[in-house]
């Protein structure tokens, strides 16, 4: 769920791009494009870095950088977020255009897609117009091939100006001749002679005079007809993006002004509004794609996307569209539930197998049993059953997740369901966010750049969390599977009521996005444009061995950087007792007169307080805590834990409550960090925190109580 | 406009393809509908409706963009007679 240490890392947050260059000789390299065109995929296979790929416009919305040697030269790769145009109409197309625009690079790489060219030719273009040191990747070429459209590479070449590169990333064709061509235009072996695009006559005199004078004043800079054209459109930030970048003030040079009144009057005289010129730009631009599309692109079949588009008349059908949406996650979620029981009693025999050798290994050094206990009953343990619980789902459900991503299905999902957060006032765009919420709500969060407008993304932003994440998704199915499984059909009330549970979150993310929207964040929908990406065959093998080991790694990395150290404070308050009572037991003692009236106890609540670093560790808290107060016992599978649960106290209406409290309650220590710094804000990651909290108590209490007067509990 | 048989690309039955003559917008919903490639004279096709009936999607340029009614009935297209 492009869950990487980069994309959740703090350098990320700062939104301009910081390039580490390690020797003077190494070349820049800018990977553009627009969305969805493959560029991650080439970026992998350039520097063999495993950048998350994913069918969707937007996947990277931080950049990520790579190295690669080819021949005498080291390349320092950078991935920029995708965008279609360089007028730069939302922060995170912003952050694409300063970089593209005066980023120091060295060559500019634009991956364009091989299907779909003519669109792309107009990211190329405006690329042309400022930066001469271009190579064109022409992208999915096998794709453009299977759907009988051929281009033209020599003559495309040839009219661009620039080295046009076929390849298929995804297999590895073409790389190595587009690192070549990169290679040579980086040392000028080949100078290229990008096409400069004529505009209309008019437009023409009035650039001229404006240009004169800027090269003069940014001594050649290789900019200035794209300033100039910038200043004719009257897009002001122009004006700041100079200064910042090239450290001139354009508004002292009076001369500039002159010019710019007179160019402006040329135009007027000739009936052209300021307002139009924007127009006419574009117009002239798009006009020259279609004629080198034209020129260069003959399709053969004229029907060529016709299975996309009868799998979309299913997929997003009146009648087919949202009962296949919620087949296809129950499918997941019922493959992952009851492929997950198995290995995940097997990995728990293994690890406790481990810990009773290290007991073992303990005794034999003739260790204090204090140190044996901290260590082996506290840390280990707490490890153990974070591994054991949370590995096999999510390494099950990731995969299946990511082929349904790659399938290009997600952007379907957020057509189907846009209608309703249009209602709610928000953006459908917030569906693909939800979906990454699923893989860690902080890159749900960071993810939410997508959306174009503040307001709708402040939206996303704050209802996140009512996506479960990987550490709250396995608690849910071990909750589910321990108290609500019942036989012969297990699985299918599992699935059903996990469904039911994510449900309940979907709803909860509707009513509060309207909430928002009518009280605090009022406003209208704003514009919504989403591209429906062709369906391409993932590449399953490929895909199920990354995700898993991605996964595998990701949970383990948690468990030893936060659960380890959380199961060593844990046990200490659990051991630690003055007046014979563990300093656990007196926290658990103060909270449990307010927690039996949310139909859960004081250990319990503890137990959502102590996990804030991560919720991974609520029931290993839980766990702890009353091992440490009763007898221990052997935890080796799901059925001892329930007894021990129940020996505790626990009926159906807690475990109930546990579970809609573990759905919403505040957003993790890492969510909260990442919300504030995405708002720049503490008075919005303290509504991301009240907001799910006061909802799940609410809802518990409700629940509890309704419960104990009807005599349920 | 209606004698000139210009009609909001958002009453555009499915199936049916038409030619954008007018942006009736200004601003920044102006701008990104001109990225996407509409201009004057763009060929448009109404490819299907969302579930709920909005938003739509069409094939604008050989690439599938969903677009919401608002939007898409600020572009006034000329829709080509049936047989095309």
């Amino acid at each position: 769920m492009g869950l990487t240490s980069q994309s959740t890392g703090a350098g990320v947050l700062t939104g301009k791009l910081n390039i580490k260059v390690s020797q003077p000789t190494d070349k820049i390299v800018a990977l553009a494009g627009n969305p969805n065109v493959g560029k991650s995929t080439v970026f992998n296979s350039l520097t063999g870095l495993k950048q998350h790929t994913g069918n969707w416009p937007g996947k990277t919305v931080t950049n990520a950088q790579g190295r690669c040697r080819y021949k005498d030269c080291d390349f320092i790769l950078v991935d920029v977020p995708g965008t279609y145009s360089l007028s730069a109409n939302s922060a995170e197309e912003e952050v694409a255009r300063d970089f593209i625009c005066f980023g120091n690079h060295d060559v500019v790489v634009v991956v364009a897609d091989a299907t779909c060219l003519e669109r792309n030719l107009n990211l190329v273009l405006q690329i042309l117009e400022i930066n001469q040191n271009v190579v064109v990747c022409l992208n999915l070429i096998d794709e453009a091939e299977r759907k009988q459209i051929h281009i033209d590479t020599k003559k495309l070449s040839r009219l661009l100006g620039v080295p046009v590169i076929p390849t298929s990333a995804r297999s590895g064709k073409g790389i190595k001749n587009l690192i070549d061509a990169v290679y040579r235009v980086a040392n000028q072996r080949i100078k290229p002679s990008s096409l400069k695009i004529t505009y209309d006559p008019v437009i023409e005199q009035a650039v001229a005079l404006i240009e004169n004078r800027l090269s003069k004043i940014l001594c050649g800079s290789p900019f200035t007809r794209w300033i100039a054209l910038k200043l004719l459109e009257c897009d002001n930030k122009v004006f700041d993006l100079v200064k910042d970048n090239l450290g001139v003030n354009l508004y002292e040079d009076k001369q500039l002004l002159l010019n710019l009144d007179k160019a402006i009057s040329v135009l007027a005289q000739n009936d052209i509004h300021p307002d139009e010129v924007k127009d006419i730009i574009v117009s002239n631009l798009i006009s020259s794609c279609e004629d080198i599309y034209n020129q260069t692109v003959t399709v053969n079949a004229k029907n060529y996307n016709k299975l996309d588009r009868k799998i979309d008349a299913v997929l997003t059908s009146r009648v087919f569209g949202i009962p296949v949406m919620l087949i296809l996650l129950g499918l997941i979620f019922w493959i992952t539930i009851e492929g997950a029981n198995i290995p995940s009693a097997l990995l728990s025999d293994f690890l406790f197998w481990i810990e009773a050798k290290l007991s073992e290994f303990f005794m034999w050094l003739n260790s204090p049993v204090w140190l044996h206990d901290v260590l082996v009953l506290g840390v280990y343990r707490t490890l153990a059953w974070v591994v054991s619980v949370m590995l096999p789902p999510m390494a099950i459900f990731f995969p299946l997740f990511t082929l349904l991503e790659d399938l290009g299905y997600l952007p379907r999902v957020a057509f189907n369901l846009d209608n309703y957060f249009k209602k709610c006032n928000a953006c459908g765009k917030q569906a693909l966010t939800m979906c990454m919420g699923f893989g860690c709500n902080a890159a749900g969060v960071i993810g939410c750049r997508i959306i174009n407008s503040p307001r709708e993304r402040l939206i996303a932003v704050l209802t996140n969390n009512f996506m479960p994440c990987n550490g709250r998704f396995p608690t849910l199915i071990a909750l589910i599977s321990m108290f609500f499984a019942v036989f012969p059909l297990r699985s299918v009330v599992s699935t059903l009521l996990l469904l039911g549970i994510i449900l309940l979150g979907m709803v909860l993310t509707f009513a509060t996005s309207k909430l928002l929207s009518k009280t605090i964040l009022k406003g209208v929908p704003s514009s919504f444009t989403l591209e429906l990406p062709p369906y391409r065959k993932p590449q399953v093998g490929k895909i199920i061995i990354r995700s898993i080991f991605d996964r595998t790694i990701f949970v383990l990395g948690r468990a030893v950087s936060v659960a380890a150290p959380a199961g060593l404070v844990i046990w200490l308050l659990a051991n630690i007792h003055v007046n014979d009572i563990s300093l656990l037991a007196y926290c658990a003692a103060f909270l449990d007169p307010f927690a039996r009236l949310i139909g859960m106890d004081g250990y319990i609540l503890l137990a959502f307080i102590l996990g804030f670093p991560a919720n991974e560790l609520v029931i290993p808290i839980i766990i702890m805590s009353y091992a440490a107060e009763g007898s221990m016992i052997e935890l080796s599978s799901l059925a001892e834990l329930k007894n021990l649960l129940v020996s505790n106290g626990w009926t159906w209406l807690t475990a109930l409550c546990v579970m809609i409290f573990t759905l919403m309650h505040w957003p993790c220590g890492t969510t909260c960090l990442t919300i504030k710094k995405e708002t720049g804000s503490i008075k919005w990651t303290a509504l991301a925190v009240i907001i799910p909290t006061a909802i799940g108590l609410l809802l518990c209490f409700i629940l509890a109580t309704a419960a104990r007067l009807l005599g349920l509990a | 406009m209606i004698d000139q048989g210009y009609i909001p690309l958002s009453s555009l039955p499915i199936g049916r393809t038409a030619r954008v003559k007018k942006l009736n917008c200004s601003g920044l919903l102006r701008r990104r509908l001109l990225d996407l490639g509409i201009i004057k004279d763009t060929v448009i096709e109404a490819l299907a409706k969302s579930p709920s009936g909005d938003p739509t999607a069409y094939n604008i340029r050989g690439a599938v963009i969903a677009l919401r009614s608002e939007e898409a009935g600020r572009i006034l297209v000329l829709p080509y007679r049936e047989e095309v």
